[in-house]
């Protein structure tokens, strides 16, 4: 059914929670994604000219990298950053289905082949019923869907359901393949409709925010921020080594010390 | 948005199809008997039809297509679907009565008409829901596609059925190229920042302004061939000046002499011009679409 399933009160909600503080863009997770999905989840996530000239693949899961000049943005009169904008920054950004409570890319589906699943809030792609019309990925502002040029149909995001419910891997390993391979500890995953999860404490903790709010989707993905960097921006932290003629010493390195200052 | 023949053709070709049976519907065979009605009605079939399954070339698995007729509680698309088999299904038996059992049946002809005008409405709003293309989203977008339906059925119906209505067929093709100026003077007061902004997509406008750094790929891929083909705007300018002549300028001068001279053949060639006109329109249609996600790629 590509209506969507009516929310209950304390839903599960299943996502991540990606610190944009911490990625450092190292692309592990992408991997991780391409090489767990192209063995698990429907059809192999294919590549086109992969040694050619115009090399092109399937992929769940893309790093972005973005800079940010301080100076003033479009989005204006947001307090929060107001001590951080004095220096530019680099942020890499991890970019995968946010898996949202209002997803468009379900509705508009003519063939029942996108869904959301009632009891955990997972969108799934059924690809014996997917006829490869591209509609879903229109709907989707986020860029989460690709379509799967060998196959003809759409590939997305899991969230890995063939390893979060696995009984047959270690209980560690029951994560999101890119949440279990970042080394930075960047990828978080956990029910977000838990108030009390760990992943809901540090989404209320950190501020984390919806992508592209005014889009109505209602993402279950949420970013963390980088970590304001004002302490060493208002000089609290010294961001120069000391002056050598300052350092001093005491028994044996100060007569060392005393000795060659003599000298010149 | 990456203007595919095969979307152009379907929506044009069906919008003249279905158009064509709207304008059948209302206003019945007039003196076309014998042989020539037969063709009639099998042209309006194979053009409406037809056209739909220019957008089967669209999908990557066409042989599932019987799926598509399952959503109609959510789906436009679907309900398009079921839309355009309700409407031919009848057309088909309003025909059916009237060739072979000599039945006229002008109720029938009218919920025809009606089917036809929501096929035409389910197509326009697969495009015009799209909160990712402010361009398209807006009600200009399901009139502008009723308006060409409309125009181009009612040209051809004038053109081989009654060359009387030839007189009701220009102020149809006038109400196209009205719609179309309109539309296109709502669709430039919808810029992608409707949809989002680099800030509101990464959600770090309050740090500063963000800008690509790096792609997040070196090559191509689907989301940029599909929804960022920035190559189709290169010849925006040209192709407009081609949908102006083509839809505006031709077939005002075929329409008008042939009310004058009554020739059929000149409303054929009016038709044939407002045609290739709508696949031009259609194409811009499509390639000066901005969709959200170029947000993410720095591009448009």
């Amino acid at each position: 059914m590509t209506s969507l399933p009516a929310v209950q009160p304390g839903q599960k909600k299943l996502g991540l929670v990606i610190d944009l503080d911490t990625c450092v863009g190292c692309h592990a997770c992408v991997i991780s994604c391409k090489e767990w999905n192209t063995g698990g989840y429907g059809a192999p996530l294919s590549d086109v000219d992969a040694y050619g000239a115009e090399p092109l693949g399937t992929f769940l899961n893309r790093i972005h990298t973005f800079e940010i000049d301080p100076s003033p943005s479009r989005c204006g009169g947001d307090p929060r950053g107001e001590a951080d904008r004095i220096h530019a920054q680099v942020v890499h950004f991890p970019k995968s289905c946010l898996h949202c409570e209002d997803a468009p890319c379900v509705t508009v589906c003519p063939t029942g082949a996108s869904y959301k699943r009632a009891d955990d809030g997972i969108v799934l792609v059924n690809e014996d019923r997917c006829i490869g019309c591209g509609l879903c990925a229109w709907a989707c502002p986020y860029g989460a869907r690709e379509m799967d040029q060998a196959e003809g149909v759409m590939k997305k995001c899991t969230l890995c359901v063939d390893r979060i419910y696995n009984d047959n891997i270690p209980e560690a390993e029951r994560v999101p393949s890119c949440v279990r391979t970042c080394p930075a500890g960047a990828r978080h995953f956990g029910d977000l409709g838990d108030p009390d999860s760990d992943v809901s404490k540090l989404v209320a903790q950190r501020g984390g925010f919806d992508l592209m709010p005014e889009q109505g989707t209602k993402p279950v993905n949420k970013y963390l921020p980088p970590r304001p960097k004002s302490d060493i921006d208002r000089g609290q932290v010294s961001n120069q080594l000391p002056r050598t003629e300052a350092i001093s010493a005491t028994g044996f390195w100060k007569l060392v010390d005393d000795a060659l200052s003599a000298i010149a | 948005m990456h203007p595919a023949p095969s979307i152009i053709l379907f929506t044009t070709l069906s919008g003249l199809g279905f158009g064509f049976l709207f304008w059948l519907g209302v206003f019945g065979w007039n003196q076309a008997d014998g042989f020539f009605r037969w063709l009639l009605a099998i042209m309006g079939g194979v053009l409406a039809a037809g056209g739909l399954s220019f957008s089967l070339g669209h999908l990557g698995h066409p042989e599932r297509f019987l799926l598509a007729f399952s959503q109609w509680r959510s789906s436009w698309l679907s309900r398009e679907g079921v839309a355009a088999v309700a409407c031919l299904t009848l057309y088909a038996a309003w025909c059916a009565a009237d060739l072979l059992l000599g039945l006229s049946l002008p109720v029938l002809g009218w919920i025809v008409a009606g089917l036809a005008i929501a096929t035409v409405f389910t197509t326009s709003m697969i495009y015009t829901q799209l909160k990712t293309v402010p361009r398209w989203n807006h009600f200009g977008t399901p009139i502008l596609f009723l308006a060409y339906a409309n125009a181009g059925g009612g040209i051809l119906y004038a053109a081989v059925v009654n060359s009387q209505l030839v007189w009701l067929a220009i102020p149809s093709w006038a109400a196209a190229v009205g719609g179309q100026i309109a539309w296109h003077i709502l669709a430039a007061t919808r810029p992608l920042s409707l949809a989002g902004t680099p800030e509101t997509a990464t959600g770090l406008g309050h740090l500063g302004t963000v800008r690509l750094f790096e792609k997040p790929h070196t090559g191509k891929n689907y989301l940029l061939s599909e929804m960022v083909f920035e190559l189709g705007r290169k010849h925006a300018e040209r192709v407009a000046l081609l949908s102006r002549m083509f839809t505006i300028l031709m077939p005002l001068a075929l329409l008008v002499a042939a009310a004058t001279t009554s020739h059929w053949w000149l409303t054929l060639s009016a038709l044939i011009s407002f045609s290739l006109g709508t696949l031009c329109s259609r194409w811009l249609f499509f390639a000066e679409a901005e969709h959200a996600v170029g947000l993410y790629y720095g591009r448009r």
